[in-house]
């Protein structure tokens, strides 16, 4: 290890240079340095499989770099394992939620750092030093006698930050934190993060939102196969300036316009009423329209599309498709795939796909009719139609037969919406099909939907991403509390108007 | 304390360490209800209490598995082997703190070399301990001969007599003993890091790995704690018996198991309660105490007990549906 001391008081908080690494053929990272100051937020950005993933987990210890080095407060420091990096005062925040559900909120604040004597664990010790910091973060109504399990993903996300201040972290690195969060909680998010700079602690923020990166960072970092590409001043740039930074060229059009005609209804539901808390929900999709549903987490988007698909049930109200109208029918999914009804789940990790199944397992699974004969699949011919699938689609895969778990998001998420594609549904539910996937993967996405709608298919796509609704939508409706408030051509939506329906649930006048 | 209890205990578990204590309120008075109305004598609970124990001694040790989110299928076996081991010892002349010492150790090199293949060769512990499930009867049918060894009891039978000496103590000392531990081990599992680490690593091990935790190093800590209650379940299976006998235990694993689960174990991991194991344990031997009583055959108690089993599962997965 390099051994140059850096005068501690003007070194950066967090310091990585040089920092390469090799998996297999494949150079993850060329030489990568960042640096990130006190009290500073610094967004990574990248398309996936860009390092930022790569390059985070060896912060975090998981990982060891093949070169480089990493100092905090100019000390350098060896991330071996995650204990060493949590020690040294770095506080990852994935994704995915990482509290264990049936620990307390204490519980889980403690795990690891506990007080304890002889082995026995001192409560006490640690509690006042809960409460100070849920109120610091402006949530003392979070208690630490309750069930983590109990509490909302934006709550737990909240325990995952007072956990990190719990053990006085130095360095937070939040990867994707608003990706499951609705607006408010967003906006909560964010003031936490003002809260955390005051204090000094410096932040790393990963996210594919650029124009949450816009507000809420200072400096850029971009990363382009494992290279840096840009860095700077967050204010100095625009979006469309990162996004060329990230992907080497200019989008020609991130959304598509084609204008289309609208056909007769294919699907009608009057009064439809569901599990919690989906009530009483009117709505019309016709041949050629791409609906949009805005609204916050928990508003029931998901468990509107999950009602109409068959996974939960209807409890009340008329759906009709094609004309057929049903009432009071137990409806199961396999009942709507052959009505050439289609959802991608917004879950593709734990619901959408089987990871250890292969691409082409996943892709022909819902529709194995034409490759079948007296019950003996034809794996050729399936191997055939899932190349076809994969070309057109330009799904990155080594081979068809590879196991799923090892695609990036953005691939995964394709061979999802190739399932549909290949099962030729006429209605398309898509819960947030661009979650977690990276900006060119984005695009093609939006180019398929746009094509499909043009075809004469009826898609009804829920999304948490306003700017999304807005480009790809031929109409928005907004739900909230599980009541749709408002249905209008996206020409008549702004994004501040959705954000007003979507929060308050009432409509302004236009 | 009470204080401290409240701000420990989530809440939930309320109702869940509850429902063990309905279910044998209901066991009891199903038996009372189907005619002949057996009564239960003071001897019956005797009987009872001793049939739980062994049972009861290993489920406390699973439970602490199962919690951590594994299984350990290898302990009915491992009981077998460490009566064995005990009843050798005593053969030869070993006095009775030894034949304790003896049999604790074999417990926990059962538990050790459990939790070595599971965190260094990272098997699953179900394949894990289904391969020493037929080890450790084989390493005891090897040392045994494959039959069973009498040996000098030294007095250990007093500690599992169902009517003790003096009979003032209403059930067996070893009975004590079990319910002693459970209260030792009920304050380990809420208390101690290693209670707490067990419930983070079985709810989401990522998590307890991102917090420091160290798992492989809990996990093996955990298998050796349940192999030394294994050792001391064999050392009274041996005192049931006075000899030891390296085909017992066949299928033990089961109840023990069963009585983890129905006292609100989930084999999910990140769940089970120490009393409610016990509950459990005392409900199989009461069942099948009532089965024998009422002439029953065996294979009726066995097919009530596999329908417990199912019962208690199918209502985990249905708490576990709704939170959800």
């Amino acid at each position: 290890m390099n051994t140059v001391r850096h005068h501690v008081d003007d070194s950066p908080r967090l310091k990585m240079s040089g920092i390469v690494k090799r998996f297999g053929a494949t150079l993850a990272l060329d030489g990568v340095d960042l640096y990130l100051e006190s009290g500073q937020v610094l967004a990574l950005v990248g398309e996936n499989g860009a390092g930022k993933s790569t390059l985070m987990k060896i912060l975090s210890g998981a990982i060891q770099p093949d070169k480089g080095q990493i100092a905090i407060d100019g000390v350098p420091f060896e991330a071996v394992d995650p204990l060493t990096t949590r020690s040294a005062g770095i506080a990852m925040i994935y994704q995915e939620s990482t509290v264990a559900p049936h620990l307390t909120v204490e519980a889980n604040l403690m795990l690891g750092v506990e007080q304890h004597w002889a082995g026995f664990i001192r409560p006490t010790v640690l509690r006042r030093r809960i409460i100070e910091i849920f109120a610091r973060l402006g949530r003392p109504d979070i208690r630490g006698d309750i069930l983590t399990d109990d509490l909302s993903p934006a709550d737990r996300q909240v325990v995952e930050v007072a956990r990190a201040l719990l053990i006085d972290a130095k360095v937070i690195v939040m990867d994707e934190p608003t990706s499951s969060l609705g607006f408010t909680e967003i906006e909560r998010l964010f003031e936490i993060i003002a809260e955390l700079r005051r204090h000094g602690v410096a932040i790393v923020y990963i996210s594919h939102f650029l124009e949450e990166v816009q507000r809420v960072t200072d400096r850029y970092i971009v990363l382009r196969d494992g290279c840096v590409t840009g860095v700077g001043n967050t204010a100095d740039v625009s979006v469309a300036e990162l996004i060329e930074l990230m992907i080497g060229r200019r989008l020609p059009d991130m959304f598509p316009t084609t204008s289309r005609t609208f056909g007769d209804p294919l699907l009608v539901i009057e009064g439809v009423t569901g599990n919690e808390p989906v009530e009483d929900v009117d709505l019309t999709l016709r041949r050629g329209e791409i609906l949009g549903i805005a609204g916050l987490i928990g508003a029931g988007r998901t468990e509107l599309l999950r009602a109409l698909f068959g996974l939960d049930r209807i409890r009340s109200g008329n759906v009709t498709i094609r004309g057929q109208t049903e009432t009071n029918v137990k409806i199961t999914p396999a009942d709507r795939l052959s009505q050439g009804v289609g959802l991608l789940s917004e879950n593709r990790q734990t619901e959408g796909l089987a990871l250890n199944l292969s691409v082409t397992q996943n892709m022909l699974l819902s529709r194995l009719q034409p490759f079948a004969c007296w019950g003996w699949l034809d794996t050729h011919k399936m191997s055939v139609a899932v190349t076809t699938w994969v070309e057109r689609l330009r799904i990155r895969v080594a081979h068809v037969d590879q196991a799923i778990a090892h695609l990036s998001g953005g691939n995964q998420q394709k061979v999802a919406f190739a399932r549909l594609l290949h099962h030729d549904v006429d209605v398309l539910f898509l819960d947030e099909p661009t979650r977690g996937i990276d900006v060119a993967s984005k695009a093609q996405l939006y180019a398929w939907i746009d094509q499909l709608a043009s075809r004469g298919k009826a898609i009804l796509l829920v999304s948490d991403y306003i700017p999304e609704l807005l480009g790809v939508c031929d109409r928005i409706a907004v739900m909230h509390r599980g009541r749709l408030r408002a249905i209008r051509p996206t020409k008549q939506w702004t994004e501040h108007e959705i954000v007003t329906v979507a929060s308050s649930g009432e409509e302004t006048v236009v | 304390m009470m204080n401290l209890m409240q701000q420990w205990l989530p809440r939930r578990t309320a109702l869940r360490n509850l429902a063990p204590v309905l279910s044998l309120v209901a066991a009891v008075l199903f038996f009372y209800a189907i005619p002949p109305h057996p009564g239960l004598t003071l001897f019956d609970l005797r009987l009872v209490a001793v049939h739980a124990m062994i049972v009861g001694i290993a489920a406390m040790g699973m439970t602490f598995i199962i919690i951590s989110g594994g299984i350990d299928l290898s302990v009915g076996s491992a009981i077998a082997l460490v009566s064995v081991a005990t009843a050798i010892v005593l053969e030869r002349g070993g006095g009775p703190v030894f034949a304790l010492s003896v049999a604790l150790g074999v417990g926990a090199v059962c538990g050790l070399y459990n939790g070595l293949l599971i965190t260094i060769l990272r098997l699953p512990p179900f394949i894990a301990t289904l391969g020493t499930l037929g080890f450790y009867r084989g390493v005891a049918k090897w040392m045994s001969g494959s039959i069973p060894i009498t040996a000098p009891t030294q007095g250990l039978e007093a500690w599992v007599s169902p009517i003790p000496t003096p009979p003032m103590l209403i059930f067996a000392p070893a009975v004590w003993l079990m319910l002693a531990l459970g209260l030792f081990l009920v304050v380990v599992l809420r208390f101690s890091i290693l209670g707490q680490h067990a419930y983070a690593i079985g709810s989401n091990e990522a998590t307890a790995r991102l917090c420091g935790v160290r798992v492989a190093r809990t996990k093996v800590a955990i298998y050796v704690l349940a192999g030394l209650l294994t050792g001391l379940a064999g050392l009274m299976q041996f005192a049931r018996l006075t000899q030891g006998d390296p085909t017992v235990a066949i299928g033990l694993e089961l109840d023990i198991i069963a009585a983890v689960v129905i006292g609100g174990g989930s084999l999910s991991g990140g769940q089970g309660s120490i009393l409610g194991t016990l509950t459990g344990a005392v409900l199989m031997a009461y069942l099948r105490n009532r089965s024998t009583v009422l002439g029953w055959p065996n294979f009726v108690e066995e097919m009530i007990v596999g329908h417990i089993i199912i019962v208690a599962v199918a209502v985990d997965r249905w708490r576990g549906g709704r939170a959800n």
